[in-house]
């Protein structure tokens, strides 16, 4: 395969990966494992900690 | 309640500790020189007839300080604590982490010594002679163990977004350094590059773009993936997309350098390539900045309430405007006009100081009461005062300079009709600059003094509290024999 083939090729091959990541990210399947993956940072807040010291106030007056 | 598994490990964050205060000591030090050279260009007299002072060795090691010593600080600190705590791991070696600062701030201080000595390679932002760039590779390398070991001994079955951009920021760094800073040495300060021409030229734009998008971005993106829902308590808008938002950008990033070549000779084909994948950047560049702004949707109101989202989120602000003026300056028929003008400066720091700096002053201020023991910084309300006084400086600034540059770029276009002769010499240029030279100048000035408010907070809190001793649950299918820690209550 000449230089100027390969190029092309890996142009299209790159797209249609995107396509996929695309496609991976907004599929039906993927939503459970993501919404607990945005939610995992706040797991340390949630279980009550002996070593408490750090606790955070929340800062919204709610 | 009480703890179901006796296992615990400690995390480690000393040198996190240790990172957050060389950040604002940094910082402090990279703006006043920065504020230092604005002066010299109004009064060229402040380099006092010394070569250590002009103008040529200041600016260099201005941009090292902020760049490697404020922000890259502040980003392997971040990473070492948001790395430890979304993998519910300790770092993978103490030692090494203790390695990777004390090392890189050798680096810091060796590039205060030598470029007022005049010892540089030329290549904008990778100034530094290669014995430090040999120490720089070292410490990365040695921060790309820690970081990457630290994600494969994680205790949790997803890598959280922040870490991929942190990842990418690591992992495209060592690469750009390695290849751009190939050089002949001629003695132990000085030499060349290993490429010629335009092709060297294109390296280092390939280095200098990339150091932008992925030291200056990517890696501050993913500061923002965990200090914005943190701070807003909610978790990010879409976290779908901003997994496509990292693939699109690390894919994108990598083409963009030529822009910084217009019109020279680079071929030409390399030039529209970058201008038309620096346009194309617009799109990831808003999908991520949209994402981070939308975290806040339905809680807009906490806004009022707290600066320290006001400064992640007009720090998202500033990312938006400035990611659409950047591919606005990389077409070819604007750059004619905005390229070599104080326009490329304005823009530089409209990322710079409104999106970089904002975004590490705000993710610090989030931090460092959590690092000592507090709930809350020392005074919030000072917090809203340096808000205020950054974002005044930072808007003084960019405004001054858009004016003087597209100001500049017409005076040194323009051509007497009559005999194609041009209207303005440079100097004439340089005269009507000085007005918009000092309100930068002042615009400079407000940012120091908002980050010296800053280091009077840090000082107090940390004064008030103690360092932060925190550990994670071991899992219990963890087997190995973890150190059974003893808390102190």
């Amino acid at each position: 395969m000449d230089y100027i083939t390969w190029r092309s090729f890996y142009t299209v091959l790159v797209f249609v990966l995107f396509i996929g990541v695309v496609w991976w990210a907004f599929s039906k399947g993927s939503k459970k494992r993501f919404d607990e993956a945005a939610n995992s940072i706040f797991d340390e807040d949630k279980k009550s900690n002996l070593n408490d010291s750090t606790k955070q106030e929340s800062k919204n007056n709610e | 309640m009480s703890q179901t598994n006796p296992q615990q490990i400690e995390y480690n964050l000393k040198v996190v500790r240790q990172f957050a205060v060389v950040t604002v000591i940094w910082g402090i030090i990279g703006m006043s020189l920065g504020v230092f050279i604005a002066a010299q260009l109004i009064w060229p007299e402040l380099n006092f007839d010394t070569p250590w002072l002009t103008y040529s060795r200041l600016r260099p090691l201005h941009t090292n300080a902020v760049i490697f010593a404020f922000g890259t600080s502040a980003l392997i600190g971040t990473s070492f604590y948001i790395v430890q705590k979304t993998c519910k791991t300790a770092l993978f070696s103490n030692r090494l982490a203790s390695f990777v600062f004390w090392s890189w701030q050798t680096v810091i201080v060796l590039a205060v010594i030598t470029l007022p000595m005049g010892l540089s390679s030329t290549k904008e932002y990778a100034e530094l002679e290669w014995p430090i760039d040999i120490l720089i590779t070292l410490s990365w390398v040695a921060y790309i163990i820690v970081f990457f070991g630290t994600l494969v001994k994680r205790n949790t079955s997803h890598i959280y977004v922040a870490n991929w951009f942190y990842g990418g920021f690591i992992v495209t760094i060592a690469v750009l350094h390695i290849v751009n800073s190939m050089a002949i040495p001629v003695s132990f300060t000085k030499s060349y590059s290993l490429y010629a021409g335009a092709v060297d030229a294109m390296v280092q734009w390939w280095y200098g773009h990339n150091a932008v998008g992925f030291l200056l971005t990517a890696g501050f993106l993913g500061m923002m993936y965990y200090f914005v829902p943190k701070q807003a308590e909610r978790p990010v808008y879409s976290y779908r997309l901003s997994v496509v938002h990292f693939w699109a950008l690390i894919s994108l990033y990598i083409w963009a350098g030529p822009h910084h070549l217009h019109y020279t000779a680079l071929p030409d084909w390399a030039q529209s390539l970058g201008m038309v994948m620096s346009v194309i950047l617009f799109v990831p560049s808003w999908g991520g900045m949209i994402n981070g702004i939308m975290t806040l949707s339905g809680a807009w109101h906490k806004l009022k309430t707290d600066p320290i989202l006001r400064f992640l989120i007009v720090s998202l602000s500033f990312y938006g405007m400035s990611t659409f003026e950047g591919p606005m300056m990389a077409i070819k028929s604007v750059n004619a006009l905005s390229h070599y003008t104080d326009w490329t400066v304005g823009h530089v720091h409209s990322g710079a100081l409104g999106w970089v700096a904002m975004i590490t002053i705000g993710s610090l201020y989030y931090l460092i009461p959590r690092l000592w023991s507090q709930t809350q910084m020392h005074s919030i309300k000072w917090i809203n005062t340096h808000f205020w006084l950054h974002t005044i400086g930072v808007v003084l600034y960019i405004v001054a300079l858009w004016i003087s540059g597209v100001m500049q770029g017409l005076m040194w276009r323009a051509v007497n009709a009559t005999d194609g002769t041009l209207t303005y010499s440079f100097v004439e240029s340089v005269v009507a600059s000085y007005p918009f030279w000092f309100i930068r100048f002042v615009g400079g000035l407000f940012i120091v003094a908002g980050m010296i408010l800053m280091a009077v907070n840090v000082y107090r809190t940390i004064r008030a509290g103690k360092p932060t001793v925190e550990y994670v649950d071991a899992p219990v299918e963890h087997s190995s024999p973890a150190p059974t820690a003893t808390q102190s209550a």
